[in-house]
């Protein structure tokens, strides 16, 4: 079992370095980023039982703070990245020490109410460029000079290994004691404070690791793309992000990254159609929760389990 | 098993399985009463008497079998259809409603029969209930509370009542006065089906006991027969 | 007493006005979607698109049919209303033993396809819908617009006859008994689940009702619910859903508090609701008349 895991993963690290060779590396870096956006969302909802309908909050402005230090301070990308993370861990704090006082719908309503709050202050504030956004982000060498990132094909080994250290960080968080102590809290949360955990503490900090993760692919999205918009901290990629872990499989590792591909390529495919994009996302939305609630990668593994045991 | 069938009776249950998901609780249970008659159903706790009650009203997960009530066929019908045949269910929390007051929650069961006792009677018969007609329903004393589940289900014109342990965790005295109340709506001609775990109450009041275990019902001691039988009794209900 | 803030005084009432009259839409709103989640344990996502199309059925009435405003105050609740009634006998009827989340998605999913549909169809610029009464008074502190005068008396009489339905009659009775232990009630001869599709019915409608007064004070658009419905959630926030005067007058209350901040610090106007929920979530997080469970 274990051997078989190493080979997957072996296989998909594979995959994922000629990847360039056979795709758009525009289109794959920005995959990514959503992907590591939904592994951050799911590992909140999958793992710790919150769902947040605000996520967009914390991906937009780490787009916005990545912008800001790069272009307008003029400072190195890896500060930036450093703001970005930073900036939605703090914002994570402040949202998510209120948001706790709820539980379930609320929960979810409480984000959201935050989300729309932060964008309207992004509407507003100066620094955010308004409608405008932060334009022709420059992409600065990393690491003080030594690796030019002007060039999208190295730009995207960059963005894999930001993503492989943001997925690996996840990974390690739910195998960890502190992941054992978040499903407790998520399965019954009465037992595990009665058990003499705090769960508003844990609730808290997985709130704000999920918020830091979310606001490091804002970051790096802002970085591959040189821009950040209102879009992103919109209602509308809030909800994105909840239906690319929904497609690809809540409280799976791997569903939400096969989701955010998903749901990137067909935006990107079809585009064409304008607002048809969101009646099919809606509908996708819809036929999930009635029909496939455990998403792709849930269902199949359900359907693997059943082939084995029959 | 004395033999005190009627030849028509108002409720007949044959066969009677429920389930609450995974878990079997009534494993064909078997019982009939005739009109007017009052009977009780006893048992130790968890034979599955109150799951009996519940599967007659249709509000369990899943059952099969037979319940007829006045020879019609229940099973397989949605409970506000059930009720609407006459059966009305005073079920052992009470189920008093906290957002609506005493004569709101009085006034709740829609009638389903003509024939029903009128409100005027139900407060003569209550008169704590009238006093505290609009107080929050959740407010009462426990007995009052009581007395309000049963008050509602006799407006309805409902024929058959069950009633699960009206007594249960009641003073002596307001038991008494309960007790009086479920003789006094016999000799109204209601028919009553009673579960109690307070046997001494029963045998006050019934016709006849079913005794319930494991989710069947294995005997039937007509009242008359209950001097002679104290030792089974105890057996079976572990007292 | 005001001249310390130097506001002009017609200013400060205009905006006051305008908050009442969204501080109408919010109570409108909020109502309905507590009875929804009372009866259905669903929270509305739809509402928002719901209330569009609202505004929207009033306007295709119009210019299609030529149905006046005041036939469109009946018909297009009516209509959006029938819309509710079926997406919960074919949907969300089959949702409700699951999580409240998958209600929540359920109906999030709904309003982007209704809204992207509007959207695609008419594009997202307005249509202007005429106001059905002229002219206005002068109040001599203020001038009031006929019509803007007429939406926050109708939209207090709607909020307080859905009190009275609600907390006074037997129908409201079963909707509260039915709230609190529906297998009871269906054990009492009523047919809960035609009360729950009645009720969202009823629910909907009201936000339908609320789009057709908007109508001629808003312009008619794909997306003029989107922004509105989550707003209207943090005003459920803040009033908890537990009673019914409760989302009133927190509906109205905060479109007032909104009014007043546009005339004293105009860019916080939009965010003041939020702050005011973080507030809330602080000092009593169940909400101003919520009840802790």
């Amino acid at each position: 079992m274990t051997s078989q895991r190493t080979l997957i993963a072996a296989l998909l690290i594979v995959l994922a370095l000629v990847a360039p060779l056979v795709a758009y590396p525009v289109f794959l870096m920005t995959a990514l980023c959503f992907a590591l956006f939904a592994c951050a969302f799911n590992l909140l909802l999958g793992y710790a039982g919150l769902m947040s309908f605000g996520h967009a909050m914390f991906f937009g402005m780490g787009g916005y703070f990545f912008g800001y230090v790069v272009k307008t301070m003029g400072l190195a990308p890896e500060i930036g990245l450093l703001a970005g993370v930073g900036g939605a861990a703090l914002l994570g704090l402040v949202t998510g020490a209120l948001a706790i006082r709820r539980q379930g719908i609320y929960f979810a309503m409480i984000t959201l109410a935050f989300a729309q709050m932060v964008y309207f202050i992004c509407v507003q504030a100066p620094f955010t460029g308004g409608e405008d956004g932060l334009q022709g982000i420059p992409r600065r060498a990393l690491l003080g000079g030594l690796l030019p990132i002007d060039s999208d094909r190295t730009l995207y080994y960059v963005v894999l290994v930001l993503f492989l250290f943001g997925f690996g960080l996840i990974y390690r968080v739910i195998h960890s004691p502190f992941g054992q102590v978040l499903k407790a809290i998520r399965d019954n949360e009465q037992r595990a404070v009665s058990l003499g955990y705090e769960a508003d503490r844990y609730k808290l900090l997985a709130f704000v690791l999920s918020a830091s993760l979310a606001g490091l692919a804002g970051s790096m999205k802002a970085l591959v793309l040189q821009f950040a918009t209102l879009t992103d901290v919109s209602a509308g990629v809030s909800g994105e992000v909840v239906l690319m872990a929904l497609v690809g499989g809540l409280g799976t590792i791997f569903g939400p990254v096969i989701g955010a591909f998903i749901i990137v390529a067909m935006q990107n495919y079809l585009a064409f159609t304008g607002e048809f994009v969101l009646v099919i996302q809606g509908a996708i939305f819809v036929v999930i929760v009635m029909a496939f609630r455990k998403g792709l990668l849930g269902e199949f593994s359900d359907w693997w389990k059943r082939r084995r045991a029959g | 098993m004395a033999d005190a069938t009627t030849k028509d009776p108002l409720l007949k249950v044959e066969e009677l399985q429920a389930w609450y998901g995974e878990s079997h609780i009534l494993h064909g249970v078997g019982f009939e009463i005739g009109r007017g008659e009052l009977v009780t159903l006893l048992g130790r706790n968890g034979v599955g008497k109150t799951t009996t009650l519940r599967s007659i009203m249709g509000i369990v997960g899943k059952r099969s079998g037979s319940v007829r009530f006045e020879g019609q066929e229940t099973v397989g019908r949605p409970s506000n259809i059930i009720a609407r045949l006459g059966i009305a269910y005073c079920p052992e929390e009470r189920g008093i409603f906290s957002s609506l007051n005493v004569e709101e929650n009085l006034m709740l069961p829609p009638a389903v029969k003509p024939g029903g006792m009128s409100v005027e009677e139900i407060y003569t018969l209550f008169p704590n209930l009238k006093e505290r007609r609009r107080s929050q329903g959740t407010k009462l004393s426990g007995g009052e509370q009581q007395m309000l589940a049963i008050g509602r289900i006799l407006r309805t014109g409902a024929n058959l009542l069950m009633l699960d342990e009206p007594t249960e965790g009641l003073a002596p005295v307001i038991v008494q006065r309960i007790g009086e109340i479920i003789r006094q709506l016999k000799q109204r001609g209601f028919t009553i089906l009673l579960v109690e775990q307070n046997f001494h109450f029963a045998a006050t009041v019934a016709d006849r006991h079913y005794v319930m275990e494991d989710g069947r019902v294995v005997d039937m001691i007509v009242a008359a027969d209950v001097e002679k039988n104290v030792g089974k009794l105890q057996a079976y209900l572990g007292v | 007493m005001l001249d310390i803030f130097s506001i002009p005084l017609p200013a400060l009432f205009g905006q006051l006005l305008l908050g009442l009259i969204n501080g109408a839409f919010y109570a409108m709103l909020s109502l309905g979607l507590a009875v929804i989640f009372g009866m259905l344990n669903v929270i509305n996502f739809t509402h928002g698109a719901q209330y569009m199309l609202g505004a929207f059925a009033a306007w295709l009435l119009l210019t299609n049919l030529s149905i006046p405003f005041w036939a469109s105050l009946v018909l297009a609740p009516l209509i959006v209303g029938l819309f509710g009634v079926l997406i919960e006998r074919l949907l969300l009827k089959r949702i409700y033993h699951l999580d409240h989340l998958y209600g929540f998605l359920l109906t999030f999913g709904l309003s982007l396809v209704i809204e992207g549909l509007f959207q695609w169809k008419w594009g997202s610029s307005g249509a202007p819908y005429p106001s059905p009464i002229a002219g206005g008074y002068n109040l001599g502190f203020m001038f009031l617009p006929a019509y803007r005068g007429f939406v926050v008396l109708a939209a207090l009489v709607v909020c307080l006859a859905t009190w009275y339905g609600i907390e006074r009659t037997r129908l409201g009775a079963y909707l509260r008994a039915a709230t609190e232990n529906p297998t009871l009630v269906q054990a009492f001869g009523i047919n809960v689940p035609r009360l729950i599709t009645l009720t969202y019915g009823l629910g909907v409608g009201l936000a339908a009702l609320a789009g057709v007064l908007a109508a001629p004070i808003q312009q008619v658009s794909a997306l003029m619910g989107t922004n509105l419905v989550l707003v209207v959630f943090a005003v459920v926030v803040i009033g908890g859903m537990g009673s019914i005067m409760g989302s009133i007058v927190t509906g109205f209350g905060l479109g007032l508090i909104e009014g007043f901040t546009k005339v004293v610090y105009p860019p916080a106007s939009n965010t003041v609701i939020f702050v005011v929920m973080a507030i809330v979530l602080l000092v009593k997080p169940a909400g101003l008349f919520g009840q802790t469970k």
